[in-house]
């Protein structure tokens, strides 16, 4: 197979795998009895139409940046982390017990060690099936999977035996104390004078999610351990053979990759619900894996990517509002997007190729 | 503890670790041949609505089971399609087929059946019913051994004991056929397979095949015959468990017969006991339902000793020009 010029590589193959996944999914709508230029139009002006839209779409696009960041810095080396679901979900933990039990001065102060919290946490829960996939390799697919489930049974038992106030009926922890409100993005927008909807969920982790990007670019691409890292992705007897130890780069990746994850619930947890209840991830840790595979696992195709899922996600919901297409169709465009630019990136590779590369060969 | 109950467990035991079997010797098949398949889940899912579905329309559980194993391939089929012809990530492609199939069962049930999801309660002629096996009434006098068999063996649905059947026939495909040892070959080495002038991908296509078959009978027995519907995310991450019990059974039908049952016990008990009240400590009801979970990651951590995969799992076959 002829290689792409690196334009084609990074924005084409991931752009036509979207197409061809959008193409299929509306054919599905289409197939269910609905009108998909309709639903498509609804979708857009839904999430992108008005400053409310936007709110939510960069609400949701900050939980996948840190989640698709996750399953990056992973891929980098070579390792699935499959469990951003769980370590999220131990993420929101982290920010409850910080938030809860410990009075705050100031939102900055709460924010600064609820990120260290949840990023714990999300290291911890990832910490488990690196350390078993480096010493005793187990599969970490199917391990970070089971932490899944083991983390669902566990927010369970701690939210209705543990944290639940005393008569409340719903398995959630009591609403943070005031202090750790984090300021939304309406507020700090309204205060500098532009218009920005009120009471939608986007607020200041979405700097936070920026700052992620950075760091994980810087860490990827600028330190000694991110070429160690890369290294052991490309080869790993290549790797071994060069000193560096595997136990290690596979342990500290995915911890990191854990933490990003767990960082998530600054987000949805501290910023938006303000207590910690069942289910708050909401699937994200998955749509991570979307995200990190369309943006090819570089910080800013994974914003772009990131933000494309938000306005995916909340188009989503405004479609399973006003109209009988359930939300689900996120879940299988998401599907689509996975196989596309993922699974069949060579069929998609080679259908780019024999479009931009065929002038060449009749010169030749 | 009285025998009767212990009898109960195992009864529900081997109801429960059925589906399991299915998907673990669907994963056998396939991985054997060299494609990790990580989307036994999602074929399970999509065999279980298409099976509940069609059972429900036309009232006969048997066209179920064929629509069943009929969604189950075309899955099959984008895997194979992704992972053989294209070379693509394995595990990428599985992730891929369990996410579409738990979008599209509940977008096609709901533009269906209106169900939030699911599909209607089946009844009669559109559940697999039980059988008895011969002689069971007669030999239930027997002390110990006439219940063991009158009320744990018999009684099941036709699938529990195709799912039986289909542990020695696995292992005489696979141990004493030709097609068997070249299928194995072609999952240890596909160089060698390729050289004697034997299709690669016409193996390995016919290994995803057989496994999407097997997943088929497996989501058919989930929404047919273990339950009487389809429900939104029925497979609970059976798929995931049946390749831990693969890795634990290290490839072997006879012994994935033996794991699968682990599980199938495991998940009886919890059933049973929502909270266990072990004298001492009594385990909460959160933790019974995780410890299949907790289970797998231990077995897969350290009880399994050295398990060795097929040495070619997960690489795509290059063919050298």
């Amino acid at each position: 197979m002829e290689q792409l010029p690196k334009w084609a590589d990074l924005v084409v193959v991931p752009l036509v795998g979207l197409i061809l996944a959008f193409v299929l999914s509306m054919l599905m709508v289409l197939a269910t009895g609905h009108d998909p230029m309709e639903a498509l139009s609804l979708m857009v002006s839904g999430a992108l139409g008005s400053s409310y839209g936007w709110g939510y779409t960069l609400y949701y696009a900050t939980n996948f940046i840190f989640t698709g960041l996750a399953v990056a810095v992973a891929f980098h080396a070579s390792l699935f982390n499959i469990g951003g679901e769980g370590q999220a979900a131990l993420g929101g933990l982290g920010v409850a017990l910080v938030s809860l039990f410990i009075p705050w001065p100031h939102w900055s102060i709460a924010l600064l060690a609820a990120s260290v919290s949840a990023g714990l946490f999300g290291a911890f829960w990832a910490f488990i099936p690196a350390y078993l996939q480096a010493k005793r390799g187990s599969h970490i697919v199917i391990t970070t999977i089971m932490f899944n489930f083991i983390a669902a049974s566990l927010l369970n038992y701690v939210l209705v035996n543990q944290l639940r106030p005393k008569g409340a009926m719903d398995p959630a922890t009591a609403k943070f104390p005031a202090p750790t409100h984090l300021p939304s993005l309406g507020e700090i927008l309204n205060g500098v004078g532009i218009p920005f909807a009120k009471g939608t969920p986007a607020n200041v982790t979405l700097l936070v999610a920026l700052l992620a990007c950075v760091f994980v670019y810087i860490l990827i691409w600028r330190t000694r351990f991110g070429y160690q890292l890369r290294a052991f992705g490309k080869s790993q007897p290549a790797a071994v053979y060069a000193g560096i130890n595997p136990v290690k780069i596979t342990v500290i990746t995915m911890m990191i990759s854990g933490a990003l994850a767990g960082l998530m619930a600054i987000n949805n947890v501290m910023g938006e619900a303000e207590r910690l209840i069942l289910g708050s991830v909401e699937g994200a840790g998955f749509i991570g894996i979307a995200v990190a595979l369309m943006g090819r696992s570089h910080p800013i195709g994974i914003l772009f990517s990131a933000l494309l899922f938000g306005a995916l996600y909340q188009g989503g919901a405004e479609l399973g509002l006003w109209t009988s297409i359930p939300r689900e169709l996120v879940i299988v465009i998401q599907a689509l997007v996975i196989l596309f630019t993922g699974a069949l990136d060579n069929m998609v590779r080679s259908l780019v190729a024999k479009v931009l590369i065929r002038p060449k060969r009749v010169e030749a | 503890m009285d025998y009767l109950t212990v009898l109960q467990i195992l009864d529900s035991a081997l109801r429960l670790a059925t589906p399991l079997l299915f998907a673990c010797l669907a994963g056998l098949f396939s991985e054997r041949a060299g494609i990790f398949d990580i989307g036994l889940e999602g074929k399970m899912l999509m065999a279980a609505f298409f099976s509940a579905a069609t059972a429900y329309s036309t009232g006969s559980v048997w066209l179920g089971m064929l629509a069943g194993i009929a969604s189950s391939l075309v899955l099959s089929g984008i895997h194979g399609l992704a992972s053989i012809t294209f070379r693509g990530n394995q595990l990428i492609s599985g992730v891929a087929i369990n996410f579409l199939a738990s979008g599209l069962t509940v977008l096609i049930g709901l533009s269906w059946f209106k169900l939030g999801g699911q599909t209607p309660a089946l009844r009669g002629g559109a559940r697999f019913q039980s059988i008895d096996l011969p002689l069971a009434d007669t030999l239930s006098g027997i002390p110990v051994l006439g219940p063991l068999y009158s009320e744990v063996l018999s009684g099941h649905t036709f699938l529990v004991y195709v799912a039986l059947l289909c542990v020695p026939l696995t292992w005489y495909i696979l141990f004493r056929t030709r097609f068997g040892l070249r299928l194995r070959a072609v999952g240890e080495n596909p160089a060698a397979v390729d050289t004697a002038g034997i299709s690669v991908v016409g193996l390995r296509y016919a290994a995803v095949a057989i496994c999407g078959v097997l997943c088929g009978l497996a989501g058919a027995y989930l929404a047919t015959g273990l339950g009487a519907s389809f429900v939104k995310e029925m497979t609970a991450g059976r798929g995931y468990i049946a390749l831990a019990a693969l890795i634990f059974a290290k490839w072997r039908p006879w012994y994935a017969l033996y794991a699968t049952f682990l599980f199938g016990l495991l998940e009886a008990i919890s059933n049973r006991y929502p909270s266990l009240d072990l004298g001492f400590i009594t385990l909460p009801s959160q933790f019974m339902q995780a410890l299949p979970y907790i289970l797998t990651v231990v077995i897969l951590a350290g009880i399994v000793g050295k398990a060795t995969p097929p040495r070619a799992g997960g690489e795509p076959y290059v063919k050298e020009r």
